[in-house]
């Protein structure tokens, strides 16, 4: 099913501390284990409405050793859930909406059922095995799930899956020249830059500031402004200048506080150039 | 995130069939939204995705002003050529706003629909919030309220029902106030136009609600007089970092100037109040008088005119008063001077 082209090394550095380790214990399984990826195990406890029976049954002292060992287990799932913010058993019971839907990404159309509630980021990432485009904030502050939707660049963790539905998805993976590639010359002129100039240390944010620098530069070309360019006067076809490239890259973080190198690359490629 | 059933609606008027739905919500760029889904601020039962309803055109009408549909993004608007060249002040402070990942998803209907970015708001597990939860008192009022109101607010005390201090975050709807906008709706009543100040509401005694907007209403455009300030506009924005944060203080200033003589002046503040705050007697003050420091200060007084801060924004106010006159005096240089 999946189309998913494994090159770890040239997608994100990250990647590759994964390598070696069993499929549950990278370090972004943990973050995109959210909300509603618990809700199927939680799914067989009972729910708010057969916890009170069981409260009413302990009144009357009819409950069974039986039965209060498993409203014990039950009490406990609801209190975990309730510290930890996990979805309630009654959450759980929710009826899901679930839905077949067809993406189309990096080229290829994709069908899978999927709840509504599921994001572009998660639809990729969980469904799709592709894991280039990361969960950072999850709440569209820090860039590191920027895609392409129509060439533009989007927060992917912000889009659910179904509103992406008919459009062209390009993630990290389908951006380099080649379908496979083995050497620099293969990768976008963005990619190559970022690896040229060091545009990165852990690597975390870096798929999402190249689909970010990629979209930057095509807009600087087609003319578009950002507010730097109205600042500096320069309100018809702005350079692309460093002031310009750190406007229109701010929607993504890099907490390591690459940024010197990453606007060294950005300033290399939009002269389409990697050096 | 509660889970919904999604629908995708290819006409008005299915949109507006669909959004009957009890909990329905329309679904645009879903930046705001979606996010407050995941904060379970926002609980629908149902979206309905108006994405790609006929609603993207930006045009000139027929008076010589600009009509917007309600789906044009917040990118296309502020890189379209009209509203490059006859409405600056727009274009600058859609380019203020947000990132260029979220312009290019933001609609311009949804802009309009933001939320307040209160902390306090946009927290569940705080249980006092008369926007969120009515009735259940403002922690913000007593709590930490950098960002918060110095004009139009409620405040009778954060015990009390009605007291609200949030403010509308959105930097397009500045612009649009100071421009004197027109909202276009439509309804099962028909269509209607909303004039912009009368759009976005002050708290007053029902905080839950920060628009006039009927149930099930569907922002169709945005509509722009003739253009005033093409020559002489400024959107200045005070916020914490440079780029991709909510304002402290943001300013739209718009003049139309004959030499140095003011012929009328459009002027919002944003930042400070539960809707972009617009003094129509400030902008009259301004009117036949000449571009000066003083007469700007007038203004900037007549605009900030009681206002009231808290503990950690008490400095809004001279700040306002401030980035008014610096506004008011860059518009008059010419909106493609340095700020």
């Amino acid at each position: 099913m999946s189309t998913h082209i494994d090159k770890p090394s040239l997608n994100a550095s990250s990647e590759n501390a994964r390598e070696g380790l069993p499929d549950n214990v990278g370090q972004d399984d943990h973050a995109s284990r959210s909300g509603e990826h618990l809700c199927a195990s939680a799914r067989t406890e009972p729910d708010a409405e057969q916890l009170e029976e069981f409260k009413e049954l302990e009144r009357h002292g009819l409950l069974s050793e039986l039965s209060r060992r498993r409203f014990v287990q039950a009490s406990s799932a609801l209190a975990a859930s309730l510290a930890f913010g996990m979805p309630s058993p009654v959450e759980a019971q929710e009826a899901p909406h679930t839905q077949t839907i067809t993406l189309q990404v990096n080229g290829q159309p994709q069908t899978l059922s999927l709840d509504t509630r599921t994001s572009l980021l998660d639809a990729l990432r969980e469904y799709m095995d592709l894991t280039g485009a990361k969960k950072g904030c999850d709440h569209g502050q820090c860039g590191a799930c920027t895609v392409l939707i129509d060439g533009h660049r989007v927060n992917s963790c912000l889009t659910l899956a179904f509103a992406a539905e008919g459009a062209r998805i390009t993630t990290i993976e389908g951006l380099a020249r080649t379908p496979d590639p083995k050497a620099i010359e293969d990768l976008s002129a963005v990619q190559a830059a970022f690896l040229v100039h060091d545009g990165y240390q852990c690597g975390y944010c870096t798929p999402g500031q190249i689909i970010s620098a990629t979209a930057a530069i095509d807009e600087q070309r087609k003319g578009d402004l950002s507010i730097v360019s109205w600042h500096n006067g320069q309100s018809d076809r702005p350079e692309l200048t460093d002031d310009e490239i750190r406007e229109r890259m701010s929607g993504n973080i890099c907490r390591c506080g690459a940024y010197p190198n990453i606007v060294a690359a950005v300033r290399a490629a939009s002269k389409g150039a990697s050096a | 995130m509660k889970s919904f059933a999604y629908s995708r609606a290819s006409s008005n008027s299915e949109a507006l069939q669909a959004v009957r739905t009890r909990g329905a919500s329309f679904l645009a760029g879903g930046t705001n939204l979606i996010d407050l889904m995941k904060y379970r601020v926002e609980q629908p039962a149902a979206l309905v995705d108006i994405n790609h309803l006929a609603l993207a055109e930006i045009k000139r009408t027929e008076d010589g002003g600009l009509s917007i549909g309600a789906m044009a993004r917040n990118s296309d608007l502020a890189n379209h050529p009209l509203v490059r060249a006859n409405y600056p002040l727009l274009s600058q402070a859609l380019l203020s706003g947000a990132s260029p990942q979220l312009r290019n998803m933001a609609s311009t209907g949804g802009n309009l629909m933001q939320r307040t970015r209160c902390y306090y708001f946009t927290d569940v597990s705080f249980s006092a919030c008369n926007k969120r939860n009515p009735g259940s008192g403002c922690a913000a009022l007593e709590g930490y309220n950098r960002i918060h109101a110095i004009l139009g607010q409620t405040d009778k005390g954060a015990a009390n029902g009605e007291t609200c201090i949030a403010v509308h975050p959105s930097d397009m709807c500045v612009a649009m106030a100071a421009l004197q906008a027109k909202v276009g709706v439509e309804g099962r009543g028909g269509k209607r136009t909303i004039p912009f100040a009368e759009f976005h509401r002050l708290p007053g005694s029902d905080p839950s609600r920060d628009t006039t907007l009927r149930e099930g209403e569907l922002i169709t455009s945005v509509t722009l007089p003739p253009a005033r300030f093409a020559k002489n506009a400024f959107y200045l924005k005070a916020r914490d970092r440079n780029s991709y944060a909510f304002a402290l203080i943001s300013v739209a200033a718009g003049l139309d100037l004959d030499g140095s003589t003011i012929r009328s002046a459009g002027l919002a503040v944003g930042g400070v109040a539960h809707k972009p705050w617009r003094v129509a007697e400030a902008e009259q003050s301004l009117a036949g008088k000449s571009a000066t420091a003083e007469n700007f200060a007038h203004a900037a007084d007549l605009l900030l005119h009681g206002a009231h801060g808290y503990e950690h924004n008490r400095f809004k106010i001279e700040l306002a008063k401030q980035s008014v006159v610096r506004a008011l005096t860059v518009a008059a240089h010419g909106t493609s001077e340095v700020a």
